[in-house]
């Protein structure tokens, strides 16, 4: 079902390419602060963790941040969604926030994820990974680190298949077609 | 599925309530934030309707709504014309075409939300009614239980006091028989409601033989009214056999921890020293409130019902 | 000479024991013939196929309100009411404001209904003065004056020596003593049936103690004085063993069940609506069983609604402060109907508790259709269905637990002393 964008491979390629990326651009490798936005960006900010670890020698820590409270879609439709947990191991302050999202697209999850951020303290800067982006943006939001674009139709989506439930990052990305109706 | 009131544990199946323990687990993760508030209910109305004064409910569902952005306004029935003769329903309209999101109902006397619920368009929020259900309470010693003990299903419960007068006794027997504890109910004859066992629950009337085994003892609050002859002889006699101290708890299991909804009546349903130290965790009671009930007003406030998404 | 013939209906006649498909014929008010094949000229002919014609029903027990509380119900409405449901004879309770202690308000009641009831209204005067519960009325003079019964109803008469003073009195004239019959001790501040429902609910119960005890009581007293004692609204299992060995060893008792009483239980009260709250309360299941049996033994005389109206205000209040009661009349006859359909009752049985066996009750010369008769019919549909709105209805007030409902069985017409007053299809005509 649907064309394979990125497999095993280029997905580990595309992280330990990041993880470079994030050491080029950022001098102060020990302010960094790797903040996943679950689900998705869980086993990545993990594999990136380990990755800078290798690269740079430095044991960043690695939070959660669930940005379901600060969404700006709760409908008077339908159940509301559940809430994934929150974890931040240490204070935002003064650090350099890397979030890690799986799939970017209209931007609206890191406006989210900002505004959460805030609450934890006063970052000194806030950078944004994505594995793929996939446009559509909806709001003025840039991603500082991508694994790869992939442009797609609206009548198409984005699927990870990989370890369900697992730390591992994904065993692929796809693009597939959306259901009708 | 949750529908769009909270009126009794009784209306919930055990997968309504897991989900609503669950959201409470994050909400409390909110409260341990440098900022312990979130956007999720800005501009959202929420209104407290208490036609019974209730301090610590009312102050935890405001505390609740604030962490969650929403605009919480306290109506109290002193300061209303309910006092005179305006009927609930009225009142109840009067409120709904105020468009609130979510409307916290507590009242004395039975019924009474469900009965605003049947006339609003807003989800009702059970904040207690006379001897029905006090929803949120249950839910909140439900969340102390599972942080305590790590599960509910195969506990031993027992709740000792007032049971006849008691919201709180009747939603914690539906919360944690609907969760898998076993769970027993103990006083008095004169406060055993009538076909308690109906409830599913074992009724005693000894407390050793009701607290033997038992993982959880909740005392429950008695009217100072009741203890005037009417059900029981004295103050006297009802602490001597149903008041809570470390003696008569070494019938319960060696781990087992104490519960009380508050406010408690010291040296008359617990002993002093009891009511401070552990085993007793009434003070994580009062704290685990302000987290189930932003779980709730997150899973309600300012939903449609069914079937009326975008009535308005 | 007027003359109304109804034609072709199953005639009911518990009163001569008549169950058969014929004409009825009224002369002058008075029941002239009943039979088939009758040529009548220059009569109303009323078509009854598929329909009941019984003796109008009687009602032992209403709430007509009528002085003091009329935005609730006056004679007028309340009457209206009844002929919409059947009834063509109604025993209204002495609760008025003022209280019908008074030959004063006999009067005013007896004239009122002459004037603008459409069935008979016969007055129940108080057995106590203010239905207090510790002086007697006047007892006769309130009889000479027009009152068929005496009753304190829900203001039970909790002290047993002018309980048994009461009906000595009563006794005396040849009254009979109508009972609610609760201890109000027992029944504290009850408001369901004290039960599962009452635990679940949360709200005080009521026992069916409260009922048992004080109808002991009451037979008790009625077997030492000799008086005729009247229980109104049975609601317990207790209540109608006590009655039913009670009259076994030959005590003077008869009995009513409510339309409600036998047909919902406690279970109807779940959902908090203030109009299941009655008094006494609805009851569990079995003791709905014993009154049905009972009412279909004939242990229990005669069906009577208890109509009560209340207005919407004060039912849209807490289940603890609403008024206990129901409206009645126009229900009764669809909800009875369920024990017919159940297969628990005859036609002619359920048409003798509904009409003969309360007009006994009372010694009222009504309920028959015998040559000479007084001329008070129902005709009645059994099968039809209906949606029932009270605001449709004749009451004042609304309060009815089958509000919106669909009830099958229906009064069609009407006739009081062989006149028609209610026509389903033109509504009340008379007066």
């Amino acid at each position: 079902m649907g064309r394979v964008v990125l497999d095993d491979a280029a997905i580990r390629r595309a992280l330990v390419r990041i993880a470079h990326e994030v050491v080029e651009r950022n001098e102060d490798v020990a302010r960094l602060y790797l903040v996943a936005i679950p689900n998705g960006g869980v086993p990545l900010a993990r594999q990136l963790a380990a990755n800078l670890l290798e690269i740079a020698g430095h044991e960043l820590p690695v939070g959660v941040l669930d940005t379901t409270l600060y969404r700006d879609d709760l409908t008077r439709r339908g159940e509301r969604p559940p809430l994934r947990r929150t974890e931040m191991p240490s204070a935002v302050d003064e650090k350099i926030v890397v979030l890690v999202d799986d799939v970017a697209s209209t931007g609206r999850t890191i406006r989210a994820a900002m505004d959460a951020l805030m609450d934890f303290g006063r970052p000194r800067a806030v950078q944004v990974v994505a594995l793929v982006d996939r446009g559509h943006r909806e709001l003025p939001i840039r991603i500082d680190y991508v694994g790869k674009n992939v442009p797609t139709a609206a009548s198409e989506k984005i699927v990870l298949h990989g370890h369900r439930g697992t730390l591992e990052p994904p065993l692929e990305v796809r693009v597939e077609a959306r259901e009708q109706g | 599925m949750i529908g769009r009131d909270l009126l009794g544990i009784e209306d919930f199946d055990r997968a309504d309530l897991e989900r609503i323990l669950e959201t409470a687990a994050h909400m409390q993760e909110v409260g341990l934030r440098e900022v312990k508030r979130v956007p999720t209910l800005r501009g959202r109305t929420i209104i407290n309707l208490f036609f019974e004064s209730s301090t610590r409910t009312r102050t935890s569902f405001e505390i609740a709504g604030k962490r969650l952005s929403a605009d919480v306004i306290n109506f109290s029935a002193e300061s209303s014309s309910l006092s005179k003769s305006e009927s609930i329903l009225d009142t109840a309209r009067t409120l709904d075409a105020m468009a609130p999101d979510a409307v916290i109902v507590r009242h004395k006397v039975a019924g009474v939300p469900k009965r605003i619920a049947d006339a609003l368009d807003a989800p009702v929020i059970n904040a207690g009614d006379g001897a029905h259900e006090h929803p949120t309470q249950a839910l909140l010693d439900l969340f102390t239980v599972l942080q305590e003990k790590g599960r509910i299903d195969g506990l031993t419960v027992a709740i000792v006091g007032d049971i006849t007068h008691s919201r709180v006794a009747r939603s914690n027997i539906y919360g944690f028989t609907k969760l898998g504890a076993d769970v027993r109910v103990a006083g008095p004859p004169t406060l055993l409601p009538p076909a308690v066992e109906s409830l599913g629950v074992k009724a005693f009337t000894s407390l050793r033989e009701a607290i033997e085994g038992a993982d959880v003892v909740m005392a429950l609050r008695i009217q100072s009214e009741r203890l005037q002859g009417a059900y029981v002889p004295s103050v006297r006699e009802y602490s001597a056999m149903w008041g809570l101290d470390r003696a008569k708890l070494r019938y319960a299991r060696e781990d087992a921890i104490v519960m009380h909804p508050g406010p408690i009546n010291r040296g008359v349903e617990i002993a002093h020293d009891l009511a401070d130290r552990r085993p007793s965790v009434i003070l994580e009671q009062v704290r685990n409130g302000v987290a189930v009930r932003m779980a709730v007003l997150y899973l309600l406030a300012g939903r449609a019902q069914a079937g009326q998404e975008g009535a308005r | 000479m007027s003359r109304v013939w109804i034609a072709g209906g199953r005639v009911l006649d518990p009163a001569s024991g008549i169950d058969r498909v014929a004409d009825v014929v009224i002369e002058d008010g008075r029941i002239g013939a009943v039979g088939s094949g009758v040529e009548v000229s220059g009569a109303e002919k009323v078509d009854a196929t598929g329909c009941w014609v019984t003796p109008g029903f009687v009602d032992l027990h209403a709430h007509l309100r009528e002085p003091g509380q009329e935005y609730k119900e006056d004679i007028a409405s309340g009457g209206r009411s009844a002929v919409a449901g059947g009834f063509t004879l109604v025993c209204c309770m002495a609760n008025t404001q003022p209280v019908n202690d008074d030959p004063a308000v006999t009067d005013y009641i007896l004239d009122r209904a002459r004037n603008d009831s459409p069935a008979r209204v016969l007055p129940i005067a108080a057995a106590t003065k203010g239905l207090e519960g510790k002086i007697m009325t006047e007892m006769a003079a309130l009889q000479r004056a027009g009152a068929v019964a005496f009753s304190d109803d829900g203001h039970t008469i909790m002290d047993g020596a002018v309980m048994r003073r009461v009906l000595e009195y009563a006794r005396m004239i040849g009254a009979p003593v109508s009972v609610h019959a609760e201890d109000r001790h027992l029944v504290g501040q009850g408001v369901v049936n004290e039960g599962p429902a009452s635990t679940r609910l949360g709200l005080p119960g009521n026992p069916a103690a409260a009922e048992t005890v004080l109808v002991a009581r009451d037979l008790l007293l009625a077997e030492l004085t000799g008086a005729h004692l009247h229980v109104g609204h049975v609601s317990t299992a207790g209540a109608v063993d006590l009655i039913r060995a009670a009259r076994e060893r030959g005590v003077h008792v008869t009995a009513e069940v409510t339309p409600h009483h036998l047909a919902l239980t406690e279970d109807a009260t779940l959902g908090y609506d203030t109009n299941t709250k009655m008094a006494p309360p609805l009851r569990s299941k079995a003791d709905v069983e014993a009154c049905r049996r009972a009412l279909a033994e004939g242990v229990i005389d005669a069906i009577a609604t208890d109509h009560a109206p209340h207005a919407p205000h004060e039912k849209d209040v807490e289940f603890t402060a609403a008024p206990p009661g129901v409206l009645g009349f126009e229900t009764a006859y669809a909800v009875v109907m369920d024990l017919v359909r159940a297969g628990e009752i005859s036609p002619i049985e359920l048409v003798a508790r509904l009409s003969t066996g309360p007009a006994r009750v009372f010694r009222q010369p009504y309920g028959s259709l015998a040559k000479g008769a007084v001329a008070d019919v129902a005709i009645l549909d059994p099968d039809r269905e209906w949606l029932y709105d009270p605001l449709k209805g004749y009451s004042k007030s609304h309060n009815s637990p089958w509000a919106g409902g669909t009830l099958r069985g229906r009064p069609v017409v009407t006739l009081v002393g062989g006149r028609i007053v209610y026509d389903v299809e033109r509504g009340v005509v008379a007066p």
